[in-house]
């Protein structure tokens, strides 16, 4: 049976008029897995069993009339969310043996919501990269060209999604690593407003940055989404007691009148000239759907990457402390005492990427460093953030590319880190300031390649950004091509 | 004090609070339990865990900030200090570095050779305990978490003492301030009130500090004093031999009164402190201080001048009532129920406490509530009883948790005030010692305290003594 051009609305319409079973359906979406995963290769773990066990359990919960938002809907969620019973490996070697003794929020939600989570996605290690390469599972391939890197972190979410091996995906951005790989494989990925939806039980990349977000092949479903797993939670500290919209309600409001402003430091001399002609043409869809485009600065935009770098990589090196090899994980211990068995796990445990943040991040916060590295950036944040606060007065949205480049090639980067870390640029800044951004498709390049368009809300505004994508995606058919597999 | 050096003492108490749940998490914080009974992903640092605040712990370190005169930040903020330890299972300690809740305070404090003085409190922070490192024979180690991220407050004085007197003088009254705040046990061998103590000498007159030292594991007080007098004596021997004292810290070992050397200043971690991002900055409102202000109770110092002020207390019977909180709460019961404080006092400093500390008890397990010892003390008052036969109640109520008025009904010790019964005894007495009787109407008045003795052996103590005084007076003069 073929479903996967299906929405997650016609889904919820079929199951629940009882046209396909959940079964049906989760059956459909394992058999697309298993065709499809030897080439892009974006499940770490597929829990056939349990998931299928879950849509029996949600059938009868339709038979008796209890549908909630996602019952009996199969998606699949990034390897970095702690689950019951299926291990959480974060895409490293040090935790191939772990199972997690709960569930983190988001997946709570989405199971109460009726959600079969049909296995853990593939991501670059605790998710740090943007190309999906750095996994100890392995590169994830493009759909669009398996010779190609999806994008990361979430590369794997992206991955899956634009395959149609699930109809959406939870993912992590800290960075950009929502946005970034839903841009390289032509879906739709959001990052919320910081504090929006938990963290807890997300392995914590950088803490004061992550944030957890879907993606999914159109907006309605990204919304969807987001308006599962986002709310309040009185176990993460940082996450914000402001009520949750309902994001369907006004979602097709449409962008008249409203102000979109184009910061001039996202149009630079370096974008890729099909990157430049899709994103003018999607303004040029914005001023005709009735929105006033003014130009906009954010003075601070040229600091960003180094703030960034440092202050996710002292916070890594911290959240990282506690891969020890004492209570969990993979142990190396060759008996030289205690140090010893540090020094081998996690030399064994952590790959190369992951060592290397580690250690720019100590350094970050030595003693006679911390100020002139961490907390240099700490001001520069500062300023960012008062950056998107002024312009945010003047302008509702703002619209941006995604990337300097379409997806690249696979290896083509990995010898120079430093290109990678600037080609997340335009997503960076909005981590930093905590406020909303979104990706959707908004072209193709010359070889094929998705081209991702960048919406960027006010604090919490994530409906009104879900309207000025929704009003796009309606003037457009991006969305509606799918790649051949 | 020694001629040549003045000594300089900081001190850094660990105070280990006494709520039920831990500071980031709900496990419960008891004592003693099975290994790794009372963790969950939070205190364990499972991958994805965060920590969430408890509210008691800002208010126990408010009332501690307030009770040793300290400012109470508006704004705080928790810190990682980052370093590897199996028992610290985060990688890391949550802690407070810059802006703890409280700074500037102080505390007099009093010794008997300098007497009163100052002592100024730097900071107090809150943080989480770690876990415990059980050293197997087979020579591995077993982690038990169930300690890690219980809460501790910790006070860091100003180096303000000079002597290991004043030390030991600032850190009973610390203790005594805490666990009266009712936010510590106090228990120094469980490590429920521990010390580090910072030491340096310098010539006399020297602005300069010193080069310190930090001692650890100091778990009582008299180990405290041992070690600094150790430490001051070594720093004196470094120097006089011509040596240069080193920034080290140092394990004191007291079964052999030694301290050594653990790691140097080149040896020391970096902790890399930085905000804990996981927390957010804490707001500490001006009502929210006010409420707890209100919530404190009286304070040693305060109660003592009250003792003495209102109820009349000697200096001594006020230091001696107040200086626990319990015992304090014990003779204000005991006052409330029969109001003559000094009678009161000599009671539960003497009887009390002296059985107490017989059997080796604390306060709280007094087996003679205030109330059963107000009910012997008004059997005294209306002449039921002597005030020997009170003592023998005592130890009756003691033994069987009986009233006064059961015991003193069970054993017929009610007292003798009946004219004709106490008129025979007297006839009796006197009848059998004729010897005596004639000594006295000689002239030897004397004699009359061994005329009432006798009256009080063979009435076992049940005649009132000022009746058979004035009986036997009148019968000798006849």
């Amino acid at each position: 049976m073929k479903f996967h051009d299906l929405t997650i609305q016609e889904m919820r319409q079929k199951l629940i008029s009882g046209e396909l079973t959940s079964v049906e359906l989760t059956q459909a979406c394992l058999e697309r897995i298993k065709a499809t995963d030897d080439r892009l290769n974006a499940f770490i773990t597929v829990c056939e069993e349990e998931a299928l066990t879950a849509a029996a359990a949600a059938d009868q919960q339709l038979a008796a009339g209890n549908a909630m938002l996602l019952t009996g809907i199969p998606v699949a969620v990034k390897d970095i969310f702690n689950t019951l019973d299926v291990r959480t490996t974060c895409g490293s070697k040090i935790l191939d043996n772990y199972i997690s003794p709960y569930d983190a929020t988001a997946i709570v939600k989405l199971r109460e919501q009726g959600a079969i989570i049909v296995g853990k996605l593939n991501m670059d290690e605790f998710a740090m990269g943007s190309s999906n390469e750095n996994s100890a599972a392995g590169a994830v391939h493009n759909p669009w060209d398996t010779e190609r890197v999806p994008g990361g972190s979430s590369g794997g979410s992206a991955a899956a999604v634009a395959a149609g091996q699930v109809v959406a995906a939870l993912g992590t951005d800290t960075g950009g690593s929502v946005r970034q790989p839903a841009s390289h494989c032509g879906v739709v990925g959001l990052k919320p407003t910081y504090g929006r939806v938990s963290r807890y039980g997300v392995v914590a990349f950088a803490s004061s940055l992550d944030q957890v977000g879907p993606l999914a092949g159109n907006v309605e479903d990204c919304a969807l989404m987001l308006g599962v797993v986002a709310g309040y939670d009185p176990a993460d500290s940082t996450s914000v007691d402001c009520p949750v919209p309902d994001y369907l309600e006004n979602l097709k409001e449409g962008v008249a009148g409203k102000k979109i402003g184009l910061p001039k430091e996202y149009f630079i001399d370096g974008l890729d000239s099909d990157i430049k002609q899709a994103v003018a043409a999607a303004i040029e869809t914005y001023h005709q759907l009735g929105a006033e485009i003014v130009e906009v600065s954010l003075p601070h935009t040229d600091y960003s990457v180094a703030s960034y770098y440092l202050i996710a990589m002292a916070e890594a090196s911290s959240n990282l402390a506690r891969f020890d090899g004492v209570r969990f994980g993979i142990r190396q211990d060759a008996g030289e005492g205690l140090i010893g068995m540090y020094q081998q796990t996690r030399t064994a445990g952590f790959g190369d990427e992951v060592k290397r943040r580690i250690m720019l991040g100590t350094y970050a916060l030595s003693s006679g460093y911390y100020d002139a590295y961490y907390l240099k950036a700490q001001k520069v944040r500062t300023l960012i953030r008062q950056d998107f606060h002024d312009v945010f007065e003047q302008v509702d949205l703002l619209l941006t590319p995604v990337a300097p480049t379409p997806a690249f090639k696979i290896g083509a980067m990995v010898n120079n880190p430093l290109q990678m870390y600037l080609s997340d640029i335009f997503t960076i800044p909005t981590n930093l300031a905590g406020t909303c951004a979104m990706s959707l498709p908004c072209g193709f390049s010359g070889e094929g390649l998705p081209i991702g368009l960048q919406l960027i809300g006010k604090p919490f505004a994530e409906a009104e950004m879900l309207q000025a994508a929704y009003a796009f995606e309606q003037a457009t058919d991006w969305n509606k091509r799918v790649p051949e597999l | 004090m020694n001629s040549r050096y003045e000594v300089v003492i900081g001190l850094e108490v660990h105070v280990q609070l006494t709520t039920k749940t831990k500071i980031f998490c709900g496990c419960s914080t008891e004592f003693g339990q099975s290994p790794n009974s009372q963790t969950c992903p939070v205190c364990l640092g499972l991958p994805g865990a965060l920590p969430v605040l408890n509210r008691q712990v800002v208010e126990d370190g408010i009332k501690a900030g307030l009770a040793t005169n300290c400012q109470i930040a508006p704004r705080s903020i928790f810190a990682r200090k980052n370093y590897f330890y199996p028992d610290l299972p985060k990688g890391y300690q949550i802690s407070q570095f810059e802006l703890p809740i409280c700074e500037h305070g102080w505390m007099d404090i009093e010794t008997e050779e300098l007497g009163q003085k100052r002592v100024g409190i730097t900071r107090i922070h809150m943080e989480e305990d770690a876990g415990k490192l059980l050293h197997n024979e087979d020579n591995s180690s077993s982690v038990d978490l169930n300690r890690a991220c219980t809460p501790l407050l910790e006070v860091v004085s100003e180096p303000d003492m000079r002597s290991s007197e004043e030390a030991i003088a600032y850190l009973k009254q610390l203790h005594q301030i805490v666990v009266y705040l009712g936010i510590c046990d106090g228990n120094l061998e469980e490590g429920s009130f521990r010390c580090d103590a910072n030491v340096s000498i310098r010539p006399w007159g020297q602005k300069e500090l010193g080069t310190r030292s930090e001692l650890k594991n100091l778990n009582s007080f008299r180990f405290i004093k041992q070690a600094i007098e150790y430490e001051v004596e070594r720093q004196i021997d470094v120097i006089d031999e011509g040596g240069k004292v080193v920034q080290e810290t140092r394990l004191f070992d007291p079964d052999a009164g030694v301290s050594r050397s653990m790691r140097s200043k080149e040896e020391a971690h970096d902790y890399r402190y930085f905000p804990d991002p996981d927390l957010l900055p804490l707001q500490i409102s001006e009502d929210w201080i006010e409420q707890v202000r209100r919530q404190l109770p009286e304070l040693p110092e305060a109660k003592i001048v009250r003792f003495q002020d209102e109820m009349g207390l000697p200096a001594y019977d006020a230091g001696v009532l107040a200086a626990e909180r319990r015992l304090a709460e014990y003779f204000e019961v005991l006052v409330q129920l029969y109001n003559k404080p000094k009678i009161c006092s000599n009671w539960v400093m003497g009887e009390v406490l002296g059985a107490l500390k017989e059997k080796n008890l604390e306060i709280v397990d007094c087996p003679v509530s205030p109330e059963l010892l107000a009910g012997i003390l008004l059997r005294i008052d209306d002449n039921t009883i002597s005030g020997k036969i009170a003592k023998i109640v005592f130890e009756e109520i003691w033994q069987s948790g009986k009233t006064a008025d059961q015991v003193i009904e069970e054993k017929g010790m009610k007292q003798v005030s009946d004219t004709g019964a106490i008129e025979v005894i007297v006839d009796e007495v006197l009848a059998a010692n004729p010897g005596q009787v004639a000594e006295y109407r000689a002239g030897k008045e004397k004699m009359m305290g061994f005329f009432v003795g006798q009256v009080m052996k063979a009435s076992k103590g049940k005649v009132n003594p000022g009746m058979a005084n004035q009986l036997l007076k009148k019968k000798l003069s006849e």
